[in-house]
């Protein structure tokens, strides 16, 4: 029996490497739940996740339907048995990400999710921080007037891990 | 478990929530966010909770998106109002459950 208390999470900072829908919404849903229990959270987007912060792509980002073979998650949605298959094959099909994007979206609202451009409002606004990442950002040719206007900054990967610094902080990489 | 708040004795659940929220009295919820580390509790709280009383007297869902919505309170203001777990603290001065969901 350990009767004291285990030490609690006092940071979480997420790394955003996935520029899908599905990529990018469970990171929100962390670091949005983190503020929500007095825990400060930061998110660092690097590589494809920098969709989720660019003003041109952030407000369409898509559901992976290829490659995804948990897809038959899905089928509640549509009202289908959560065994049901779904080929990978059906989901190259044109318009079938947009449709499995368009259902996420209304389920999310049903849930009061929000889209991810106003997720990012609510989690900056919680002070919650969001961060770019300066490498991914020269290999896509982005500059900091192209992202979201209320990013905190564009770190290299040294600056995120001295951001990173103290006790009970965890990190993840998604 | 009783507990007694602000000279009253209530049911609260084992994380100081009451569970009958109608035992509650504004007078609690000065008492409690002391415990709390919020008060004093001004103007701008009150709002707050009356409006988080509402939203649970009529089994509303509450979540954080929708109090910085609601026109009564911005997020930013929660947050500085109730810092440390803005829905949870105001939940508890409020005298209503813990709110259970994760947005």
């Amino acid at each position: 029996m350990n009767s004291e208390k285990p030490a609690p999470v006092k940071k979480i900072c997420i790394i955003v490497s996935k520029g899908s829908l599905d990529g990018v919404y469970p990171a929100l849903i962390m670091a949005n739940g983190a503020r929500m229990e007095g825990i400060e959270a930061s998110l660092f987007f690097t590589f494809f996740g920098l969709n989720a912060l660019n003003q041109t792509t952030l407000d369409d980002l898509k559901v992976a339907t290829v490659g995804n073979s948990a897809l038959n998650m899905a089928m509640p949605m549509l009202g289908l048995p959560m065994t049901m298959p779904f080929p990978t094959v059906l989901g190259a099909l044109p318009g079938v990400s947009n449709f499995a994007t368009h259902l996420m979206n209304k389920e999310m609202e049903k849930l009061d999710v929000p889209p991810v451009r106003e997720f990012l409002e609510l989690i900056s606004d919680s002070g919650g921080k969001i961060f770019a990442c300066k490498l991914a950002m020269d290999m896509f040719k982005l500059k900091k007037e192209d992202l979201w206007d209320g990013v905190d900054d564009v770190l290299t990967v040294g600056q995120f891990y001295e951001e990173s610094a103290g006790e009970g902080t965890h990190i993840l990489f998604t | 478990m009783k507990k007694t708040i602000a000279g009253t004795e209530v049911d609260v659940n084992e994380e100081g929530y009451l569970t009958d929220m109608n035992q509650w009295t504004p007078e609690m919820a000065d008492a409690i966010a002391g415990e709390e580390g919020v008060a004093p509790l001004t103007d701008d709280h009150r709002k707050v909770l009356t409006y988080l009383r509402e939203l649970q007297a009529q089994h509303a869902s509450i979540t954080i998106r929708g109090v910085g919505k609601s026109g009564v309170v911005t997020t930013k203001e929660l947050y500085a109002l109730f810092p440390g777990g803005p829905l949870k603290k105001a939940s508890k001065i409020a005298g209503i459950p813990k709110p259970v969901g994760c947005i």
